[in-house]
């Protein structure tokens, strides 16, 4: 009897639902592999049995062990730790793949391999992007969100083993995206090219974090909910939306890889580009924001500048970035009310965010020393300005009159990794600095002088390859409306390619400098870990001394 | 049914939808802005210094 009650407890029901869900799984991609005709949905089907498999076995041994078992009393930061090291491991696969693509542009014949077509840059690109924003980016938020809303909720995650379900679940996810993009297997739509059957997964995956989530914050202890859950929760719930709306499309057969989208023409391209300008919005913008509201005034050790301006802030920018999309497409088939819409809230959008950088920025105050003495939070500084930088830049470029100028020229890529490498990633990287030492319970970090090194390098990469991205932007927009006095276009396509030769070789630079920065963060954090303890990472929380307590009040 | 047309399912998108969103709004911002609230916000602000590692329990 105590044997078996022991046993139960040992393995609770949410687990035994995920082993079952787990087993069922492994069962499904069995059949389609053995029963489908199409090779490229048979690997995608080796690659998901090999998944489901290796995580079946994994429970299968661990159930009976109590491993499963969720104290009530401990913060769940294993999945949190987990989720640190894969944003890293995708940092420098995602960053890899944009200093290969970006080699590509500037030295075709060196790295142009016609026997290796996996190789080729229109199956690099989609990597490289998919890769920094949802593998990086991705995990970094789900990370994160895990961390801040256990904390400001005072309430260990919801769902039992669930929310390690949502980390390798995610990691299968992008798998299963960047093998598919190799082999050639792709929608075809801006930042979704995985096709249906990897977006069923994600759906599942991303209910399932939703789940957890919401779950948390259902057994809060704190009466209210903290700004940030209010970003993480739009973040979630508005990509959930994006993502089933994008992706409707309709197989080929049941058991083929190839489909095709439910809309057509230009109601297509419009649901392309309102996912497309949202993920910006609501996955580079809303999420990071939400990290913003909670790792800087953490380590700055002051309030929110203003909590009332937070609410303000989240409730404009969720109201007017839903509406931005369009500006993607000026001089197109849509109608020109459309467009102007999408530029008239694009200009908008200047005030949300402004005022949400003058929110984060002004969290330091009575603490500005600290940019000089604390190296991570100059980082985190730093984003918050390149965030008003990319967020006054875009809506600038959202005019039709310099859309006409900028559309589809450089000025665009430049513009997207000002708030990609400052925004987004200086903000991850200052959030994973803050975490790694609280994670892993060491009194600091290895070395300061590493992430002075990182950020002076970074910083130098992102300034390097957005001003390249000016010139080289500017200059093929002007070469590409030129006309010689017969009223014939005076450039050729190709000599405005050749024209910018320079401006890649150093934009190239710039991205190997980041990648750089991003090596030496990682060298610098697996040391951090490796540093003796300050106390048990297993320490639980509820025997806390006093003292804690009251250096809390 | 046949008063379901193109017009009347826009008019009713555009017009509802500017009422109805502009009234979530303006409770979001009412919210922020109530003067009984700022009490509660002041200790929002400071959340994060709380000490996490405190009993949650």
């Amino acid at each position: 009897m105590t044997q078996a009650a022991a046993r139960s407890d040992d393995a609770p029901f949410d687990a035994i639902a995920l082993y079952t869900f787990t087993g069922l799984a492994a069962l499904a991609a069995l059949l389609a592999t053995a029963f489908t005709k199409d090779p490229s949905f048979r690997f995608h089907g080796y690659v998901m049995l090999v998944g489901f498999l290796v995580a079946f076995l994994t429970m299968t041994v661990g159930l009976g062990s109590g491993r499963f078992r969720s104290d009530q009393s401990r913060y769940a930061d294993g999945v949190v730790r987990a989720g640190v090291i894969a944003t890293m491991f995708w940092a420098i696969a995602g960053l890899g793949a944009g200093v290969a693509a970006a080699a590509q542009l500037s030295w075709p014949n060196l790295f142009y391999f016609p026997d290796a077509p996996w190789l080729n840059f229109g199956r690099l690109r989609p990597l490289h992007t998919s890769a920094v924003i949802f593998a990086f980016g991705g995990n970094a938020l789900i990370a994160t969100s895990f961390y801040v809303v256990q904390r400001t909720c005072r309430a260990r995650l919801a769902g039992g083993a669930w929310p390690w379900f949502v980390f390798w679940g995610y990691q299968l996810f992008i798998v299963l995206a960047a093998t598919g993009y190799l082999a050639g297997i792709t929608q075809s739509r801006e930042y979704a090219e995985p096709e249906w059957y990897v977006d069923l997964w994600l759906t599942i995956v991303w209910v399932a974090y939703l789940l957890v989530f919401l779950g948390t914050i259902w057994k809060r202890k704190e009466p209210h909910i903290y700004v940030a859950n209010w970003f993480y929760l739009a973040f979630i719930v508005t990509i959930a939306i994006l993502h089933i709306v994008n992706n409707a499309a309709i197989p080929v057969g049941l058991l083929e890889a190839k489909s095709y989208s439910a809309a057509a023409g230009v109601q297509d391209a419009l649901i392309q580009w309102w996912y497309g300008h949202n993920a910006v919005g609501f996955f580079l913008t809303a999420g990071f924001l939400a990290m913003m509201y909670y790792f800087v005034p953490k380590r700055v050790e002051r309030p929110v500048y203003s909590y009332r301006l937070s609410i303000v802030h989240f409730w404009s920018l969720i109201f007017i970035y839903i509406w931005a999309g369009p500006h993607h497409l000026h001089y197109t088939a849509l109608p020109q009310w459309a467009q102007t819409l999408g530029m008239t809230f694009s200009i908008m959008l200047w005030m949300p965010s402004w005022g949400g950088m003058i929110n984060g920025l002004m969290t330091l105050s009575g603490a500005w020393d600290k940019l000089r003495t604390d190296p991570v939070v100059r980082m985190m500084v730093v984003a918050i300005a390149f965030y008003g930088m990319a967020t006054f830049e875009g809506p600038l470029m959202s005019i039709r009159a310099v859309n006409a100028l900028s559309h589809y020229t450089d000025w665009t890529i430049g513009h997207v990794h000002s708030g990609a490498l400052g925004w987004n990633g200086f903000i991850t990287f200052g959030a994973i600095y803050c975490l790694v030492p609280w994670l892993w319970k060491k009194e600091r970090l290895y070395s300061n002088q590493l992430v002075e090194w990182h950020f002076w390098i970074a910083t130098t990469g992102i300034l390097l390859y957005i001003a390249a991205m000016w010139v080289s932007g500017i200059m093929e927009g002007l070469m590409w409306r030129e006309y010689t006095p017969q009223g014939y276009l005076a450039n050729a396509f190709v000599e405005t390619v050749a024209a910018k030769h320079i401006e890649n070789v150093i934009r190239t630079i710039g991205g190997l400098l980041f990648l750089m920065g991003a090596v030496i963060m990682s060298y610098n954090l697996w040391r951090t870990i490796r540093m003796p303890s300050t106390a048990s990472a297993e320490l639980p929380l509820v025997s806390s001394p006093t003292p804690l307590l009251t250096a809390a009040e | 049914m046949s008063s379901l047309t193109y017009e009347t399912v826009a008019t009713f998108a555009q017009q509802g939808g500017t009422v109805f969103f502009g009234l979530i709004f303006a409770a979001g911002v009412g919210y922020a802005l109530w003067p009984r609230h700022k009490q509660a916000f002041q200790r929002l602000a400071q959340l994060p210094l709380e000490d996490d590692e405190a009993p949650h329990v």
